[in-house]
This record gives C-alpha cells, sequence and structure tokens, in this order.
C-alpha cells in the first residue's frame, strides 16, 4: 500500500514538473528564437542601408563599374550570402554573384512576392514585412533576405544622367541575402540544453520527491502497519519508536498510547481471573493440605501431652508440633490472601492515610536517604475505604520504592500526589451483576469476552434459536451471537434458565428500531441492549443519570532502577519478584486485590533506570 | 435397645477419624466413626451418641447437608463442625446452620479437646434439661440473651448501641460448657476483630484454653477490664455487666445476616 502511495507521489510530481518546465522550456526556446531573428533582421538591415548608401554616390554619377566593384568586395564577406540590385522591370543589374547579372527576376520569386503578390505592386514596406526567411534548398540551411526599396530621390531625376523620370517612384531593390546557418546553429544548441536541463530537472525533483516519501512517509507507516500486524497478532508491549514530530510522530505516539492503554486494561483483566483461578487453586490446596496436617498435628500433640515423663521426646515433639503450626499459619495466610478478606470500608480522607503511612515508613526510608515528597491536593474528597488496606498499600508501595532506589545510590525521592479527576463510566464500567426478573444470574463465565464473563440470554426468532454473548463492559460492543438474527425481526429475548421474557415492549431500538431486551444490574438499575448484532445502541440509564464519574488519583513516582517492559505485565502476579530472594513476590499481588476490591485500577509506568510511577484510582462513589 | 456412645467422628479421611479416634479414647470417651455422612446417619439409626464431630467437606454429603438431614429426623445430638477450609464464612454458616461449634482443620490434640469437653459439657446441660418436665426436647436451661440481642451460634452476643458501637460479649451457654473461667485474655483496644474468628480466649480449669468467636468485624474501642480482672463477672451477670468488648463495627447490616436474633428464642 505504501509503496503505492511512494510511487503515485512520485508519478504525480513528475508529470507536473514535466508539464511545467516542459511549458517553460518551449516558450523560452521559441523567445530566444525570436531575439536572435531580431538581432539578425537588425543587422541584415543595417547592412542593407549601408550597401546603399555607399553606392548611392556612384549611382547618381552612373559609374556603374565602382558600383559593381563595391557590391562584389562586400559580397564576398562570409557573413554575407549575395547582394543584388534588381531595375524596376525585375532585371538583376548588379548582383556580388556576377553569374546572376542580367537575368530577369520573375515576379513570384520569394524576394519580390512582398510587394508584387497584388495586382498593383505595394510601394511602401514596413520594416518587418521586408525581410523573410527562406531555403534555396529544402535541404540546405535558412537563409533571411532583405528587400530595401531605391526610391527615386529629386537628386536623381535632376541627375546629369537623367536616367529616370520623375513619375517613377522606386527605381530598383535592393536585396541583401544573409546564410542563418550559424544563427540555426546557436538556437538548436540552446534548444538541446533547454532539453537536457529539463530532463535533469524532472528526474532529479522525481528522485528527491520519491527518497523524502519513502523517508518521511513509507518508512514510518511501514513501521505502522508493522506494529498493527504485532498488535493483531497479541504483542500488545510492542513500541514504535517516537523519533518525529510530524504528523506520523503524532500518530505514532498516540499509537503507542493506546497499546499501553490496551495492555494496562488487558492486565487487569488477567489479573483479576488470575486471582480468581488463584483463590480457588488456594482454597482447594488448602484443604487438601489441611487434612493430612491434621493428622500430623494430632497425633504429634498427643504424643507430646503422653510423653510428659520423657523431656528428651518431648522437646523433639515440641519442634514437630510448633513446625506443624508453622504449616498452619502458611495456609491459612495463602486462603486469607486467596478470600482477600472483604475491605471494611468507611469514608476517609486519602491524604492522611497517606501521611499516616509515611510516618511508618520514615526511618525507613532514611537509611536509604530517600526523601518522601508529599504533593496532596487539598480538595481530595474523602473516599469510601479500608483505611487499614490503604494503608497498607502506600507503606508496600513506599518500602518497594526505597528498595527500587536502593542504598548505592546515594540517595533518591519518592513522591506522592494526589488529585481529583473525572472520567466517563461508558467503556470502563464492567457489569459484574446481571439478573432476569425472576433474578437468575445472567453471567456467564464460561464465554468471556476480553476474559470478562459475558452476559449470556436467549434469543429465538424465527424458529432458530440460540444464545446472545453481551459484552460486560458497558460501552463496548463486542458481542458474540450464537444465534442468526436480521434487523427489525422479532425476536423473543428470555433469561436461559427460567425463560422469563426479557423483551422491552413497543420500544425498539433508537438507533435502527430492531427489537431491544433488559436486565437488571442489583441496585444499579436496567441496562438496555439491541437484538441487532450490528448495532451498537446499549442504555443504562441509572449509570448515565450519575453522569461522569469521579476518581480520586494517586501517584507514587520514585527515583528508582525502574522495571524493564518485559517485567511490567508480570509485576502484579502472586510470587513474581524482582527483589531476588529478598521478596516474598506477594506484595504487588495483594496491592492489586485490595485496589480491585474497592472497585479501583492501579497501573504502572516505567523506564529502566529512570523510576516508576504507580497510579491508583479509585471511585469516590463506590 | 440402641448403645449409648460418647462420640460420633465423621470424616471421609481416616487419618481423622483415627487421630480424634484415639486423642478422645485416651480422655475417657467412647468413640465411634463413620466414613461419610451416609454412614453416620445409619449409625445414628442403631446408637446413640452424646456428641457428634463432623467434617463439612465430604465427597458424597457435605456436613451443612448432613446437619439439615439430622434437623428433618428430629435428631438434637449436639455437632461440632470443622472444615480444612477454615474460613469466617464456613465458622460461621456452621454455627447458623445448628452446630454448637466450629474447629478449624489442622486441630491440636488440645484444640479438640477443649471443643470436645464443650461439647459434652452442652449435651450434659441439654440433658439435665430433656429430664425437666414441660420442656421441649432441644430447649436447655439457661439465661436466654435480652430480646434486643443476636448471638452467634451459641459463643457470643452483640448488641447495638446508640452511638453507633455494638457491645460484645460471651453467652451464658457458652460460659457454663466451660469449667469455671480462670483467665480471661482479651485484645487491647484498637485491634480488628473479624466475624468468626476468635476474639478472646477463655482459660478453664485444668489449662484448656476456649476460643470465643467474635460475632462482629470491626474495631475494639473499649476492653472490659472488670472482666480481665476477675472473668467471674462474665458468669454472674453475662449480658450486662461480663460484655468483653465494645466494638465500632464496619459492617453491621452484613454481619446481622449471620446472626441470630435472641428475640426469635422466646417463640
Amino acid at each position: 500500500m505504501f509503496r503505492k502511495l511512494g510511487l503515485k507521489l512520485t508519478v504525480a510530481v513528475g508529470v507536473i514538473a514535466l508539464v511545467t518546465i516542459g511549458i517553460f522550456a518551449y516558450f523560452n526556446s521559441r523567445n530566444d528564437n525570436r531575439s536572435l531573428l531580431a538581432e539578425v533582421e537588425r543587422h541584415a538591415n543595417q547592412l542593407s542601408e549601408a550597401v546603399k548608401s555607399s553606392t548611392e554616390y556612384d549611382m547618381l554619377l552612373n559609374q556603374r563599374e565602382r558600383i559593381h566593384e563595391t557590391i562584389t568586395r562586400m559580397g564576398t564577406q562570409s557573413s554575407i550570402q549575395r547582394i543584388r540590385i534588381m531595375n524596376k522591370s525585375g532585371a538583376v543589374i548588379y548582383s556580388s554573384d556576377t553569374a546572376e547579372i542580367g537575368k530577369m527576376v520573375d515576379k513570384k520569386a520569394e524576394a519580390c512576392t512582398m510587394c508584387h503578390s497584388a495586382d498593383t505592386p505595394l510601394e511602401r514596406l514596413e520594416m518587418k514585412d521586408r525581410t523573410r526567411v527562406f531555403r534555396i534548398h529544402p535541404d540546405s540551411a535558412r537563409t533571411l533576405g532583405i528587400i530595401n526599396p531605391i526610391y527615386n530621390t529629386r537628386s536623381c531625376s535632376e541627375a546629369a544622367c537623367h536616367a529616370h523620370p520623375r513619375s517613377q517612384l522606386v527605381l530598383g531593390v535592393l536585396d541583401v541575402t544573409l546564410p542563418l546557418a550559424e544563427v540555426d546553429k546557436d538556437i538548436r544548441q540552446g534548444q538541446v540544453q533547454v532539453f537536457i536541463f529539463a530532463v535533469a530537472a524532472i528526474l532529479a525533483l522525481s528522485l528527491i520527491i520519491g527518497l523524502l516519501v519513502t523517508r518521511w512517509v513509507a518508512m514510518p507507516v511501514r513501521a505502522l502497519v508493522e506494529a498493527t500486524r504485532h498488535v493483531a497478532g497479541g504483542d500488545l508491549n510492542y513500541v514504535i519508536p517516537e523519533t518525529r514530530d510530524d504528523e506520523l510522530g503524532m500518530l505514532a505516539r498516540s499509537f503507542n498510547n493506546m497499546t499501553r492503554k490496551l495492555s494496562d486494561a488487558r492486565l487487569q483483566l488477567v489479573q483479576s481471573d488470575k486471582l480468581a483461578s488463584l483463590g480457588r487453586l488456594a482454597a482447594g490446596v488448602a484443604h487438601e493440605i489441611n487434612n493430612p496436617l491434621t493428622g500430623v498435628l494430632t497425633y504429634s500433640s498427643f504424643l507430646m501431652k503422653r510423653a510428659k515423663d520423657q523431656p528428651d521426646v518431648q522437646e523433639d515433639l515440641k519442634v514437630i508440633v510448633r513446625e506443624t503450626i508453622r504449616c498452619r499459619e502458611i495456609v491459612k495466610s495463602l486462603l486469607d490472601f486467596a478470600r482477600q478478606s472483604v475491605p471494611k470500608k468507611a469514608p476517609a480522607d486519602v491524604n492522611d492515610i497517606i501521611t499516616r503511612a509515611a510516618t511508618v515508613v520514615e526511618n525507613q526510608l532514611a537509611i536509604n536517604h530517600v526523601r518522601l515528597v508529599r504533593e496532596l491536593a487539598a480538595d481530595v474528597p474523602p473516599i469510601t475505604v479500608d483505611a487499614n488496606q490503604l494503608q497498607q498499600v502506600f507503606i508496600n508501595l513506599f518500602v518497594n520504592a526505597s528498595d527500587a532506589i536502593g542504598p548505592d545510590a546515594g540517595g533518591g525521592a519518592i513522591t506522592v500526589t494526589t488529585s481529583r479527576l473525572t472520567l466517563s463510566p461508558v467503556g470502563i464500567t464492567q457489569i459484574k451483576q446481571a439478573q432476569c426478573p425472576k433474578r437468575h444470574s445472567l453471567i456467564n463465565t464460561e464465554v468471556r469476552i476480553d476474559g470478562k464473563p459475558s452476559i449470556r440470554v436467549k434469543a429465538k426468532a424465527n424458529g432458530n434459536e440460540g444464545f446472545i454473548y453481551r459484552d460486560p463492559m458497558f460501552g463496548m460492543s463486542r458481542h458474540q451471537f450464537g444465534v442468526a438474527l436480521e434487523p427489525g425481526m422479532a425476536v423473543q429475548v428470555t433469561c436461559p434458565d427460567c425463560a422469563s421474557a426479557l423483551n422491552v415492549e413497543a420500544s425498539p431500538c433508537p438507533q435502527c428500531g430492531s427489537a431491544t431486551f433488559q436486565f437488571e444490574v442489583p441496585s444499579r438499575g436496567m441496562v438496555e441492549g439491541c437484538t441487532n448484532r450490528a448495532c451498537t445502541w446499549q442504555r443504562w440509564a441509572e449509570l448515565e443519570r450519575l453522569g461522569d464519574r469521579e476518581f480520586v488519583e494517586m501517584r507514587i513516582r520514585d527515583t528508582g532502577c525502574g522495571i524493564t517492559r518485559d517485567e511490567i505485565p508480570r509485576i502484579f502476579e502472586p510470587f513474581f519478584s524482582t527483589k531476588g530472594q529478598k521478596g516474598t513476590g506477594l506484595g504487588l499481588a495483594v496491592i492489586w486485590g485490595i485496589i480491585d476490591n474497592h472497585n479501583g485500577t492501579i497501573t504502572v509506568e516505567s523506564e529502566v533506570g529512570k523510576g516508576t510511577t504507580f497510579v491508583i484510582r479509585i471511585p469516590v462513589e463506590p | 435397645m440402641k448403645t449409648p456412645r460418647d462420640l460420633l467422628v465423621v470424616d471421609d479421611e481416616e487419618v481423622i477419624t483415627q487421630a480424634v479416634l484415639r486423642v478422645c479414647e485416651a480422655d475417657g470417651l467412647t468413640v465411634d466413626v463413620a466414613d461419610s455422612a451416609a454412614a453416620a446417619l445409619a449409625r445414628l439409626e442403631h446408637g446413640t451418641y452424646r456428641l457428634i464431630v463432623c467434617d463439612v467437606m465430604m465427597a458424597d454429603v457435605d456436613g451443612f447437608a448432613f446437619l439439615a438431614e439430622m434437623g428433618r429426623r428430629q435428631d438434637h445430638t449436639p455437632v461440632i463442625m470443622s472444615t480444612g477450609m477454615s474460613t469466617m464464612e464456613n465458622a460461621v454458616r456452621a454455627l447458623n446452620s445448628g452446630a454448637i461449634d466450629f474447629v478449624p482443620k489442622p486441630f491440636t490434640a488440645d484444640e479438640l479437646l477443649t471443643a470436645v469437653r464443650r461439647g459434652m459439657n452442652y449435651a450434659k446441660l441439654q440433658h439435665a434439661a430433656a429430664a425437666m418436665p414441660g420442656t421441649l426436647p432441644d430447649s436447655i436451661a439457661w439465661v436466654p440473651c435480652p430480646p434486643d440481642y443476636y448471638r452467634l451460634g451459641f459463643s457470643s452476643w452483640l448488641v447495638q448501641e446508640p452511638a453507633g458501637t455494638v457491645k460484645v460479649g460471651v453467652t451464658d451457654l457458652f460460659l457454663k460448657t466451660l469449667d469455671a473461667v480462670q483467665l480471661a485474655t482479651l485484645s487491647a483496644a484498637g485491634y480488628d476483630v473479624v466475624q468468626g474468628a476468635s476474639c478472646a480466649v477463655l482459660t478453664a480449669m485444668g489449662g484448656l484454653e476456649h476460643s470465643v468467636l467474635s460475632p462482629v468485624t470491626g474495631r475494639i474501642v473499649e476492653t472490659n477490664r472488670a472482666v480481665a480482672a476477675a472473668p467471674a463477672v462474665m458468669e454472674r451477670d453475662p449480658y450486662f455487666e461480663g460484655w468483653l468488648y465494645r466494638v465500632l463495627p464496619s459492617e453491621l447490616q452484613y454481619d446481622l445476616q449471620h446472626l441470630t436474633a435472641c428475640s426469635s428464642d422466646r417463640l
């Protein structure tokens, strides 16, 4: 595609250059031609006047020999082809070509037609009409001829010889012809030069445009196409180098921004899914381990009671009991993690929580020479949170940041900022609960859309029936249809469990006119949707009534070592740690769980060597 | 004629039934084992037991279904529930479904014994009540908690206060199943308590430690010093003077769903 685009642009520029340079070259060459010819004409005229005046005196004296001599001599000059004088009856009287003398010139000859084309010959001729350009033979060089009429003057009619009566107006004509071979050569040379210049200019322009298009358009577009391929293939970490400031650079930046947002969203989804499966796994493991552990603990503690009179045996048994109880605590903490006990929420001021967390870690930060800078907005509204859990989040993040800066960096800074911001709920609100009028859940965990459980309803039309799996993200329309429905068809939508009707009667879709249906999100009102696969209409009056949602945003920025791009998607996974043996790896997973329990989001931005920023957003209305 | 025995242990893991058997026989109790709820119900056809220790997660019928079946059969044998899935939800659900106690797995011999002894004492009280004329077979002689109180099983109670806090204490019946409380180990103000988790430890005669399960989730704002100083206050006046904590609840409405209103005991 971009190849074509580059080629098209190059060809277009080439054609435009060809036309403009061609027209310019044509007119330029024609002008050159004209001015050269005019110059030659002027020269010929001067020459003819010179011949006329140099022979005039001899004519008056009728010294024919002298006239003949003058004309023959002048005619020998290479720049003059021929000089001749004809009398009124057309006989050549003088000529530099002596063989011609005495011959009659036909009125139709090229030299005579200017005056003699009409029945009565002209007596006065304009300058431009006196010259003529002709070829003696079709393949000889061009020749310029100039006619100079010799008029009867007083001195002629009153001269001693009385050769010319007074009534005669024109006595004869002086005809001078000059060869144009040199001039033609100049003209041709000029034309060749212009042609070469034009071709070179067109080629150079096309080449330069081609190169620039390749460099400025084709290459960045190719990078973009490459990036879309990577993203389509699932690699959301692919980044286009942002080296340019033009529109394509902006496109690359917004593309990168888009993939980062997508990647964040996917991370959150995968994370919630993973934590849910981990919870199930942990619960299963806890049950499986606790049974054998019960055997060990009961027998060993029982033995310990019975071995009261054997202190050495009792000491050993104590170790077994103590260690088994330790196992029990580990399993319990795993269960606690999986369950992530329901947060005990109450309205709290985030700034206070941050200040409290800061007090806890102050000493630890001081050891690493890390400054904790607080930029807390005064207008942050109170949010309903579990203050203890949130404090734990901040303590963990501060300690992580301090570890990332490390003791060898000679200090650093952690900046924590709070602010309020407003975001539209459309496209970011997940429908987590959905039910039919008889309170059957419509949430389907088998068909997931973008990793989230879909909302399943049964649809029936024209004897066909099947399921519609709706996108759980309100505002998105990645629904999956298991039944063929035509727009505008009469469709019955029902609950898959109890067959209660979900149709909204007499309320066709305002966008496409197809049948609509609705389900309830407990305590958050009804969500309406359209049965037309191609239609994106949906309405959640309750959510839309609330308008944009207010969030409190908390950013924790450090000047530490940063996280590599490869690691970012994994940092919220349980047991993932960049601290090697130092950390247990549960920290960020727990933080993620806490923020998710508050219906919030946590994302991370990081650059290796520059630092890391964690961004937490929690809705003001829970 | 049904053979009377002390204890029936129901668990699909043999190592656990055997462990319980060993510990309890060593304590002088007669014990039968069943490896499934069905086997346990079959045993209940032929024998009587003073107490049943039952696992929640079993392959065929789970512990809750077993409790429900016993209710249908009008069998009032007290049941202690136990599970490896020792979540607070399971504990609360067990107590709410009619179990008299909940012991999380894995347990030590002592933890098991304290629960079993309390159960035995409960059974004794139940028998004594049954022997009295004019009482229903499942009711026992105890000081009922006041009508506006709520209780978690027969372990603990709470009452709402106008200030938004709740008072928490131990039921009369729980105290009666213990052998004279010697020491009450209470948490200090500022600590968090979780519904269904231990909030206090009462040490009875003989050194056995009994955990009191909290009826509410929240933060302790005040501890009753009188009880810590002299545990006998609880036994004298369990519902008023003998309170343990004043707690600022975090999700009271949620917690109340898992409690039994004391007014319902008066039907």
